[in-house]
């Protein structure tokens, strides 16, 4: 891997190469001005790279090796749930037969296809413990948006025009509010406890009657168990609004506890972190959704049922919220996901979130001399460590972070929750060996030490990477978002 | 150990257990309240092993008919196109596809440079300036280009043309209705935009003017004509635009577009029954610090080289919350990257000949069409276009019998339009050769008797 930047593709271009290989035009060739006006004609072609096959494989080699993935090392990013890929579900998703079918083609012709989708579904209601499922949303914040658009029309179609506010605690995830405002909504805020628990108190205080729901994550983006969920579930609940359950952090709890039976009305979940979608560098996701029986007759159109032996694309849903994604959703990520349910089962499923908040637990205990742990009750797949104590010593959690760079580590997720100061939120997996943790613990705690021992290599850290420190003020100032031929012209 | 991807042994819980000082891992769920815990095994499949799972879902897979064994002369916004064999080979590189959004540049520079190159595809094809790192897909990018556009004009009405796909006109509405907006749909004249009544419908309220290039029926929309209306009223200019197409069409950054989405799913995407495709959003300068989505911006590290980082993330839910642009989070990076792989091996002439060969095979196809006698609608076509059958021909049937044919039949307009009964789109790509037009215009032909 050598230290510096990287050429562009567009800077490895060479006139006269190309690295493709098409079928040979076997009919006459149709002249496009013959078919529309010189104005719609493209007069200078769009700059695309010239590079042969080989070139462009190294290109795009020397790029993943630029790149840090679960597959390079521990990636404990908190809240994301980075827990190892199976190369089963790749394999699976590229079965000719489900990755070249059309979604558009009669039903009889996408039987196949539609058994994966009706059966994710079925699981997928068992896990969580609700009545229906749509798999259509394309992502997290997707299902969020999907399932407030349900709520609101729910109320709506009650008569209940005037619940217009989401109740969303402080330490939500920022798509909860931003997903509540893109529904039309309004956001109210209820604050955390000092157990890192929405505040009951404060809770009564905001709910009322025009209370569209409650958006939670539980376990919390803390890490910490909800205790008063059943509390919280009858004030939501007995002020007419429905409770939204943010499946963010569904790994610590499959098979202890399902959203259906602590009371929530409807639920997302993220494919791509609980069921192994995989990240891809951002995405693409999955978010399906799953609702009570009172929800379900406002899930996106179609849906997709049973019909004797068949399966089926039902497109006539009258009370429906509309169409939210074109198809069927992310079928390819839900073909990944359903391989890695079918390959656990129910007791693997069971031991993913034992481990997950066994190494969770583990870690925090073997940390919490040496960072301050805000919450000490045990936590779930996740906690919260604060680099308060460090920072008056001279390094802050971004310093630490960058430390962690150099010793083959992706850092934890940090400064969020922002109710947590210098807060570094770490989540572990099951998918990880106690020696990994181990080794991920002892250099935090060597860090610990260098601040004091040896404070330049912590502030200048990270020093093993391709690249230092990216200064983004400059990026946000000035910005840059696309590469210039005329830059190379200028410099040539 | 339970499980090939659970690492824990007896003797590592053992120990893990006396450091945190509990005797059980059920000890650490005791605060779950006894009433709502989930008793008993889930009643999900039992768990099975790799080599019986990977037969069972092939022999599920085995009952779709598909692009493999079938020649495909279905689009309508899905398309079998070539597919080159490097694209898979990269995307399968697990330093990709097991990282997460780039939030620490220093080990993401791959990422974010093959971000930084997708937007820079992307802005060259629809020559717009600006480009962001993807969206779910062409249809939502589409959507949230129209919400976008009443945001920053502060106006409340979409005029949206029933040249647009039907998916993308259904999640409009679903978008912009959340958002108390009006989504007015404009008819068509023969297979495109009718103007006079585009121009009868814009008003001072109007936020932006949508249409589709080449449109859902295949025909290539005025867009300089639709550019004066969409403006006349300081509303915004919205395309969503196949990117395939632009290798040979004027791109709509040239007609003055202000907001230009699509999907390059045409890029070296499998259909995979709909979905993950890839959606891309290009805007002007002007609308930049508007915009959805992630941003990938080039700067310098502190020794001067080269870099990229997530830029203008001041627009996003992470860092605004309920005053973010968009609720968007996670993006298409992986099918972003698949695209651009497909784009740079194609490159500046290959994308080009791709395109050509589209529009020669498609414009074949239609003149074999009008020579068996077909109605063949008019229409400025790129690689689709629309075919009128007899009355008493139910195309339904038409597609179950070209399936044991070895063909899968073009889309069945009349399933979503009254006024298209008995119309098929017909969409004919690169893939195809003149046997297999030739063939299945002849067997169309004996259908439609």
């Amino acid at each position: 891997m050598l230290k510096g930047s990287s050429p562009l593709i567009f800077e490895r271009s060479t006139a006269g190469r190309f690295a493709y290989s098409l079928p040979t035009l076997e009919v006459e060739k149709k002249e496009l001005s013959s078919v529309v006006d010189d104005k719609f004609i493209r007069k200078t072609k769009a700059e695309l790279p010239e590079i042969a096959e080989l070139d462009l494989m190294r290109h795009y080699t020397e790029l993943s090796n630029r790149n840090h993935g679960v597959d390079t090392g521990f990636y404990p990013l908190g809240s994301c749930t980075m827990k190892y890929n199976p190369k089963i579900n790749e394999r699976v998703a590229r079965i000719p037969g489900f990755a070249m079918s059309h979604p558009l083609q009669n039903d009889s012709q996408i039987q196949g296809s539609l058994e994966i989708v009706y059966d994710m579904q079925e699981h997928l209601k068992e896990i969580t413990g609700m009545d229906e499922i749509s798999l259509q949303p394309a992502a997290g914040a997707q299902g969020e948006w999907t399932a407030l658009l349900m709520i609101k029309a729910f109320h709506d179609s009650n008569g209940d025009t005037e619940r217009t506010e989401v109740i969303v605690p402080d330490s939500a995830h920022g798509t909860n509010p931003a997903s509540a405002v893109v529904a039309g909504l309004d956001v109210v805020t209820v604050r955390s406890n000092d157990k890192g628990q929405v505040d009951i108190d404060h809770l009564k205080e905001v709910v009322g009657d025009k209370t569209c729901a409650i958006m939670l994550t539980n376990p919390n983006t803390l890490g910490i168990f909800e205790e008063e969920i059943i509390e919280i579930r009858d004030i939501v609940h007995g002020a007419g609004g429905k409770l939204y359950y943010d499946g963010a952090n569904l790994n610590a709890i499959m098979s202890k506890v399902r959203p259906g039976d602590m009371g929530f009305d409807a639920v997302h979940l993220n494919l791509h972190k609980t069921f192994t979608g995989p990240h891809g560098g951002g995405g693409p996701g999955s978010g399906p959704i799953g609702v009570k029986s009172d929800l379900a007759p406002f899930l996106p159109s179609p849906l997709i049922v049973k019909d004797g032996d068949n399966y089926k694309v039902e497109h006539d849903v009258p009370q429906s919220v509309g169409r939210v994604k074109a198809h069927f959703g992310n079928f390819g990520i839900f073909l990944r996901a359903y391989t890695y349910i079918r390959t656990m089962g129910p007791d693997g499923l069971k031991a993913v979130s034992d481990y997950a908040v066994l190494n969770a637990n583990y870690m925090m205990r073997r940390l919490e001399g040496t960072y301050h742990v805000p919450y000490p009750q045990h936590c779930k797949h996740e906690f919260v460590l604060s680099a308060s104590a460090q920072k008056k010593r001279g390094a802050r959690t971004l310093d630490i972070a960058k430390r962690l760079l150099d010793f083959g580590y992706h850092p934890p997720t940090v400064y969020f929750p922002t109710n947590v100061e210098e807060c570094m939120m770490i989540e572990p997996t099951e998918t990880e060996a106690k020696e990994t943790l181990d080794g991920f613990i002892d250099t935090l705690i060597q860090i610990d030490k260098e601040i004091d021992e040896n404070l330049d290599v912590v502030l200048e850290a990270p020093h093993t990477t391709v690249i230092g420190r990216l200064d983004e003020t400059q990026a946000a100032r000035n910005p840059v978002l696309r590469f210039s031929l005329e830059d190379i012209k200028e410099e040539k | 150990m339970s499980h090939r991807y659970l690492p824990l042994t007896e003797q590592d819980k053992k120990e893990m257990l006396e450091t945190i000082g509990v005797d059980s891992i059920e000890d650490l769920f005791s605060e779950i309240p006894e009433d709502i815990r989930f008793k008993g095994e889930l009643n999900i499949k039992p768990k099975k092993d790799e080599t019986s799972l990977l037969k069972e879902l092939g022999r599920i897979a085995r009952k779709n008919v598909t692009s493999e064994t079938h020649a495909s002369f279905l689009g309508a916004g899905v398309y079998d196109h070539f597919v080159p064999t490097v694209v898979d080979h990269v995307i399968s590189r697990s330093e990709f596809y097991t990282a997460y959004t780039p939030y620490q540049p220093e080990i993401s520079q791959g990422e974010l440079q093959a971000i930084f190159e997708f937007q820079t595809l992307i802005s060259e094809l629809t020559g717009m300036p600006v480009a962001n790192s993807s969206m779910y897909d062409g249809p939502t990018a589409f959507a949230e280009a129209g919400t976008m556009a009443a945001g920053v004009s502060r106006k409340k009405k979409l005029l949206v043309s029933k040249g647009v796909n039907i998916q993308s006109r259904q999640i409009i509405r679903t978008y912009g209705e959340a958002q108390g907006l009006e989504i007015v749909e404009i008819d068509l004249d023969g297979t495109v935009t009718d103007l006079e009544k585009l121009d009868a419908a814009s008003d001072e309220d109007t936020a932006a003017v949508m249409v589709q290039y080449p449109n859902f029926f295949g025909s290539i929309e005025d867009l300089e004509a639709i550019e004066k209306i969409a403006h006349k009223n300081k509303g915004l200019f919205v395309i969503n635009s196949n990117p395939l197409a632009l290798g040979i069409l004027t791109p709509p950054g040239e007609f003055g577009a202000d907001i230009v989405t699509g999907d390059t799913q045409v890029f070296g995407i499998p259909a995979q029954f709909g979905g993950p495709h890839c959606g891309y959003f290009a805007a002007t300068k002007k609308l930049m610090r508007k915009m959805p989505g992630r941003l990938v911006g080039q700067t310098t590290d502190d020794d001067g080289n080269r870099g990229f980082v997530l830029t203008l993330q001041a627009r996003e839910q992470h860092i605004r919350r309920e005053k973010a642009t968009s609720n968007i989070c996670s993006n298409q990076a992986l099918n972003a990257l698949g695209s651009s792989v497909a784009m740079s091996a194609l490159g500046k002439y290959g994308l080009v000949e791709m395109a050509e060969n589209n529009l020669s095979l498609a414009h074949y196809a239609k003149d074999q069409f009008s020579s068996k006698g077909f109605d063949v609608l008019d229409g400025t076509t790129f690689n689709e276009f629309v075919v009128k059958f007899n009355d008493n021909v139910n195309l339904h049937d038409v597609n179950e019998t070209l399936a044991d044919d070895g063909f899968i039949g073009g889309y069945d307009l009349g399933k979503v339009d009254d006024n298209f009964k008995n119309h098929m789109l017909v969409a004919v790509t690169e893939l195809r050769t003149k046997d297999e037009i030739d063939t299945f215009v002849e067997r169309l032909g004996e259908l439609n008797a």
